[in-house]
């Protein structure tokens, strides 16, 4: 396990190297009592509360509660429009945040500083506050529908809050710095000279692009992805906020169950299911899932 | 330009078309430039107008929600600071966040310690585990949580929210001082210890300041994580302790007041200015 030490060779090589080795590396108790805190914590914290939530879904060994989410078409519609609303919303992050990712890997650094803070400003700001700016900016009498009607635009105010629509859009401009972020990081690391080498030989720009810069960049773009696609599965607070009854997804019916119709071992069924998905989805793209990546370019 | 190194007989329909490909590419460059400035404008514009819309609201007069406001008052900041309700709720996240910040920090450390530096069994294992709180949907965790809580009471409690908020900012802090932790070079700890050090004054006098800035991003995410988490503060909280996450989901979902966004607006100040410091931070240590 010990890699090069640069440690000088000393004059008792074997002796001192079983030395250098146990320094580099804790012993075993101490790596157990460093960790245990932290084992102890995400055992009452989260394993323990998952696992009771799954459980009480299969109260008394039965599979009622699962059965009755199968039976329903009304559930697994919600289900449906849950994987359906996720997708949409990593495509159009995709679409809207690869030229942004691209601007900033290339940009000189003045510039491209300015187009990072646009980037981290809404990161960084509490998805309450975006969520409730957007149910400003939405509502009946908000800022869209008042300067609508005030550019003549439209007659009276659109029906725009509470909808599947401002669901995607709010969620799109809440994850769109997670896909930004694992593209640019992996976009600055290509050499522009990649680029100019398929000019010089006789690429055009948007050929040159196709054919070097989008491959290169693709693991960027299934980090993101993936990313993105693992937090919309489970979004709730906007979609709780900006949509309506006619926009439910798992979130918000869990939500519902539990606050409103007080069904807790439907909620736990319907939670089960929501990790189930997600789980597997993880489990899937686990190689091209790196959560620090966001993180790291933050340095 | 550079058809000047291609081979003669590539050249030649190269050089007969040479000016009117010219135009023709100067053209769609220029046009396609115009059309990437404006999308990426558009993009940008979306991404940062519903941040900083709510600080012109906040700023307003009136009772309602209008744009542009009219007339410039601080009424809805005095409102925020003198509502028994909301300063409540300021206090009790205020508290939390900086309890955990304290915990998900020193056990965020340790535990990349153990994982970069020590020799633990199922390390891979409990690097997945811990790291499992940013993947689970928030909502699941939440109603856990709650089904837990509840009948011990710990709902609306502060080592209630102490146990959820750590686990949640964990991972944050476990990722940077992980990434410090592997930037430091384990011969410089060795020299400490051949000088003379022991294991503990190695680590806080060698260890410990080259990866403090690891440690120290970590601190602002956790204390982040925990000030601005809202999925599992709305199902944790309850009429006696109540976040200003939870208070805020309420009041948007029931009265649409102006002074949501005076609070807004606070957050905002306080989470650009903590993200701000460590951003500032990095860059000048990089220089």
């Amino acid at each position: 396990m010990s890699g090069p030490c640069e440690v000088p060779q000393p004059a008792f090589p074997r002796q001192r190297r079983s030395t250098a080795a146990s320094a580099r590396f804790y012993s075993r108790g101490v790596s157990v009592c460093l960790a245990a805190p932290l084992v102890v914590a995400l055992a009452i914290g989260f394993v323990y509360p998952v696992t009771r939530l799954v459980g009480l879904s299969f109260e008394g060994g039965s599979l009622e509660q699962h059965r009755r989410l199968v039976a329903e078409p009304l559930y697994l519609g919600v289900l449906a429009s849950t994987v359906k609303v996720a997708f949409i919303v990593t495509i159009a992050s995709l679409l809207l945040g690869f030229p942004v990712a691209y601007l900033m890997a290339r940009l000189r650094h003045g510039i491209a500083m300015v187009v990072a803070a646009c980037v981290f400003i809404p990161l960084w700001t509490s998805v309450l506050v975006r969520s409730y700016a957007w149910v400003v900016l939405l509502q009946r009498n908000g800022i869209v529908n008042t300067l609508l009607a005030d550019a003549g635009i439209t007659d009276g105010p659109l029906k725009l809050i509470y909808t599947q629509g401002a669901v995607i859009v709010a969620m799109t401009h809440v994850l769109m710095p997670f896909m930004i972020l694992p593209i640019y990081s992996t976009l600055q690391t290509l050499p522009p000279d990649y680029n100019r080498a398929a000019r010089n030989l006789g690429a055009g720009a948007f050929r040159a692009f196709i054919s070097v810069t989008l491959p290169l960049s693709l693991p960027g773009v299934f980090a993101g992805s993936v990313l993105c696609f693992v937090l919309a599965l489970g979004f709730y607070i906007t979609p709780a906020l900006v949509g309506g009854p006619g926009s439910m997804l798992m979130a918000t019916l869990i939500g519902q169950q539990t606050t409103v119709l007080l069904d807790w071992p439907f909620a736990a069924a319907l939670s089960t299911v929501l990790l189930t998905v997600t789980l597997i989805f993880v489990f899937l793209f686990r190689k091209t899932l790196s959560l620090s990546k966001g993180l790291h370019s933050v340095h | 330009m550079s058809t000047d190194l291609a081979p003669l007989p590539n050249r030649l329909p190269l050089i007969r078309g040479h000016y009117a490909a010219a135009t023709f590419h100067a053209f769609a460059k220029a046009f396609g430039m115009i059309v990437l400035a404006t999308v990426i404008g558009c993009v940008l514009f979306f991404l940062l107008l519903p941040t900083l819309i709510v600080i012109p609201m906040s700023l307003s007069e009136t009772d309602y929600i209008q744009f542009p406001p009219s007339g410039l008052s601080l009424k809805w900041y005095r409102a925020y600071f003198s509502d028994p309700d909301w300063m409540a709720a300021t206090w009790f996240s205020l508290k939390i966040a900086l309890a955990t910040t304290a915990t998900a920090t020193i056990m965020g450390t340790m535990a990349a310690l153990a994982i970069v530096r020590g020799r633990l069994p199922f390390s891979s294992a409990l690097q997945a585990l811990a790291l499992g709180p940013m993947i689970v949907p928030h909502i699941v965790l939440g109603v856990a949580l709650y089904l837990v809580f509840s009948p011990l009471q710990l709902t609306g409690n502060f080592f209630g929210f102490l146990i959820a908020h750590t686990v949640l900012a964990t991972p944050y802090v476990m990722i940077t001082v992980t990434a410090a932790l592997q930037r430091f070079d384990p011969a410089l700890e060795l020299a400490a210890l051949n000088c003379g050090a022991n294991r503990l004054q190695a680590f806080v006098l060698v260890v410990l300041p080259n990866i403090a800035p690891g440690v120290a991003a970590g601190a602002v995410f956790a204390f982040l994580a925990s000030f601005d988490e809202a999925t599992v503060a709305f199902f944790i909280s309850d009429i006696g302790g109540k976040s200003i996450g939870r208070k805020m989901f309420e009041d948007i979902d029931f009265n649409l007041t102006p002074v949501i966004a005076a609070v807004s607006t606070v957050l905002v100040v306080v989470s650009l200015m903590l993200m701000g410091a460590i951003h500032l931070a990095n860059a000048q240590k990089r220089g």
